[in-house]
């Protein structure tokens, strides 16, 4: 019974007529998916790393957790700050990479589609250590990751720069105006929207850093835009 | 006054332009003028961002008696091995070329119906808005035995600089299983972690050179800023080596004595080889002599620090009674930028945004070993206000801990550069 309502729930929050038989996602699917992956990433029995890592044991691994694989800045720092890859964590990378490191160097756009991802998902975990462990996703989860690609009106805020600047004085503490980064990453220089997406997941906690989560926390949609569009002037 | 004038200004933006400084102002001299006391983490970035952001529309002058200022955050990671003295020091130089005026005096009198500052060197200088940031002094008697004669046999290296180096050659030379004691400051004072993290600095420059050493604190607080982690770290690291006495066992009970190097602990007396005395505080003495002090402090309102006595005055850092943010470098910095927002509105009409304050304090237990503890917060009508906070946790690993002490490097290249130029 239990079993069931959580299937009904999950197809109303998924819109789709019914569930494969592992609750979050279809193996099966999710190999075909992974064609996609795989000129980058080796999977199963001797995989090695290539141009991205290889993803056996993904589940519960560190980001950027491979010694000896060159990761980007970016993901190297989110590992450090304690981003630990989960079904949750790997969902909304899957779905944006932006998400969760601005500079990473998986070129890959993401997936858009909530069941093409839980299929991805589940054709990985096969190659987890531990399957049984890995928690099945709650339809919260779900219903979370749907929303994790900000809706278009946040993105289109026109930001008041003469505010930007007064708020981005508050990041020049630690954050160099001239864009140098030694131990704190560069705010300048950067695409719009690829501020206010990184903004975003902070506020909402998604990226692990807790200052970052901080600031970001107490800003308003409409201050995270006159931040960007500050720093996206500051360009000119 | 300052609300009023501000409101309206702010009521009427069309004609705030056209009000501009002349009106406010008055009086033959062109432009307003703000006057800035203290070139450190308050002072230094007020001026600077009232000179850098109204284009040339104020006459900012920093009065600040040192032509290098030595930060004091970082300062006990010179005591550690960590920073060169020489990497801690700043000139004026960027922000005098920037166009502040950066007059190397002594403030010694504030004349707040003629609106002037005396200084030392002769003659005084005129202001529309004051801006005070001198720090600390120490209060007279608050550790007996002990006064300003004695800071060379016992530094109190709170000041950074030359008792900074004092301190470090003494504990250099100290006999091998030799006795460093501390008497840590009562509440509130300059740095919560400070006093910790150099304790932590003195045991790792010891594990190194003289590891039979032993540490004592003597501290009046039951309690102290980021303890679990320091307690945690001092025992992963060093051991044995440090011994605290807080209040239940006579840590506010004692007396000192520097030409007999003893310390009195509730009737016990220790000899030590090097004793590191941290007085209690209150706001640099400048605060006191303009008369806008309320006990030890300078009562200030939250939504543009501007003293509770003077409304054209604006006290910023360790010497504000503020609320609930610490006294620290982070926390004046980010009340410079409040205030010279605020002050800059005051006399050329420009935009005035609300307050924002934030404040982390990073602390190096060992190497690579950094922890952070940090607080946004927000203007209220009684004071600066907590909104959120966070802390490192116990039991970090490696990698997050290294991660911590890099980002308080960058930290410090950020602050200095956003101060200074």
């Amino acid at each position: 019974m239990k079993h069931l309502k959580f299937s009904l729930l999950a197809a109303m929050v998924w819109a789709l007529p019914a569930m494969a038989a592992d609750d979050f996602g279809n193996a099966e699917n999710g190999a075909e998916i992974f064609d996609e992956c795989s000129g980058c990433h080796e999977l199963g029995q001797g995989a090695e790393n290539g141009i991205g890592p290889h993803l056996n044991g993904i589940f519960g691994r560190k980001a950027a957790g491979i010694d000896g694989f060159t990761y980007s800045e970016s993901l190297t720092r989110a590992g450090n700050d304690g981003l630990v890859w989960d079904l949750e964590k790997l969902g909304y990378y899957i779905e944006n990479p932006q998400i969760f490191a601005s500079g990473t160097r998986m070129s890959y756009d993401g997936l858009e589609d909530p069941q093409e991802r839980a299929d991805l998902l589940a054709f990985l975990r096969i190659y987890s250590d531990n399957p049984q462990n890995i928690p099945e996703a709650a339809p919260t989860a779900i219903a979370a990751a749907l929303e994790v690609r900000l809706p278009p009106d946040i993105l289109e805020i026109q930001g008041d720069s003469e505010y930007g600047e007064y708020l981005s004085s508050e990041c020049l503490t630690c954050h160099r105006a001239d864009g140098a980064a030694e131990g704190i990453p560069s705010i300048t220089f950067w695409p719009e929207e690829d501020f206010v997406i990184a903004m975003h997941a902070y506020k909402r906690k998604l990226r692990p850093h807790p200052v970052m989560q901080m600031m970001a926390g107490r800003l308003n949609n409409e201050e995270i835009a006159a931040l960007a569009a500050y720093f996206a002037e500051l360009e000119e | 006054m300052t609300l009023n004038r501000r409101h309206f200004l702010g009521a009427t933006a069309a004609g705030a332009a056209a009000l501009s400084a002349p009106m406010v102002m008055g009086g033959s001299h062109s432009k307003p003028r703000v006057v800035v006391v203290g070139g450190g983490a308050g002072g230094a970035t007020a001026a600077r961002y009232i000179n850098k952001d109204s284009g040339g529309e104020i006459d900012v002058t920093l009065i600040e008696p040192t032509r290098r200022y030595y930060t004091c955050f970082f300062s006990n990671l010179y005591i550690g091995g960590f920073q060169e003295m020489e990497d801690l020091g700043h000139g004026y130089g960027n922000l005098a070329s920037q166009g502040v005026n950066v007059v190397h005096d002594w403030a010694v009198g504030i004349d707040r119906d003629a609106k002037t500052v005396a200084l030392a060197g002769g003659g005084s200088v005129p202001y529309d808005k004051l801006i005070l940031s001198p720090g600390i002094d120490f209060v007279d008697g608050s550790v007996p035995g002990w006064d300003l004669s004695a800071q060379n046999a016992m530094p109190h290296a709170y000041k950074a600089g030359s008792q900074t180096e004092l301190l470090k050659a003494q504990i250099m030379a100290m006999p091998e299983g030799g006795t460093f004691a501390m008497i840590a400051p009562p509440n509130p004072y300059r740095c919560p972690p400070g006093p910790y993290e150099r304790i932590s600095m003195v045991a790792h420059a010891l594990k190194a050179n003289n590891p039979t050493a032993k540490i004592l604190v003597v501290d009046p607080k039951p309690k102290f800023s980021k303890q679990g982690l320091f307690e945690e770290g001092w025992n992963n690291h060093y051991g044995g080596m440090i011994e605290r006495i807080g209040p239940d066992f006579g840590g506010e009970n004692f007396t000192v004595d520097p030409a007999a190097m003893t310390v009195d602990i509730d009737g016990s007396v220790e000899n030590v080889d090097v004793c590191n005395v941290i007085p209690a505080m209150k706001a640099g003495r400048i605060c006191e002599m303009a008369g806008i002090t309320d006990g030890n402090w300078a009562p200030v309102n939250a939504a543009d620090m501007s003293s509770k006595m003077d409304a054209d005055i604006h006290v910023l850092g360790d010497a504000s009674a503020q609320g609930d943010m610490p006294k620290s470098g982070f926390s004046a910095n980010s009340q410079a930028k409040v205030c010279a927002n605020a002050v800059r509105g005051a006399l050329t009409g420009s935009r005035v945004f609300p307050a924002k304050f934030s404040n982390t304090c990073w602390s190096l237990i060992d190497t690579d070993d950094g922890v952070k503890v940090g607080a946004t917060y927000e203007a209220t009508d009684e004071k600066i206000a907590k909104v959120d906070g966070f802390i490192s946790q116990t039991g970090e690993d490696a990698a997050l801990r290294k991660a911590t002490y890099e980002e308080s490097l960058g930290w410090y290249s950020g602050i200095t550069a956003d101060m200074l130029g």
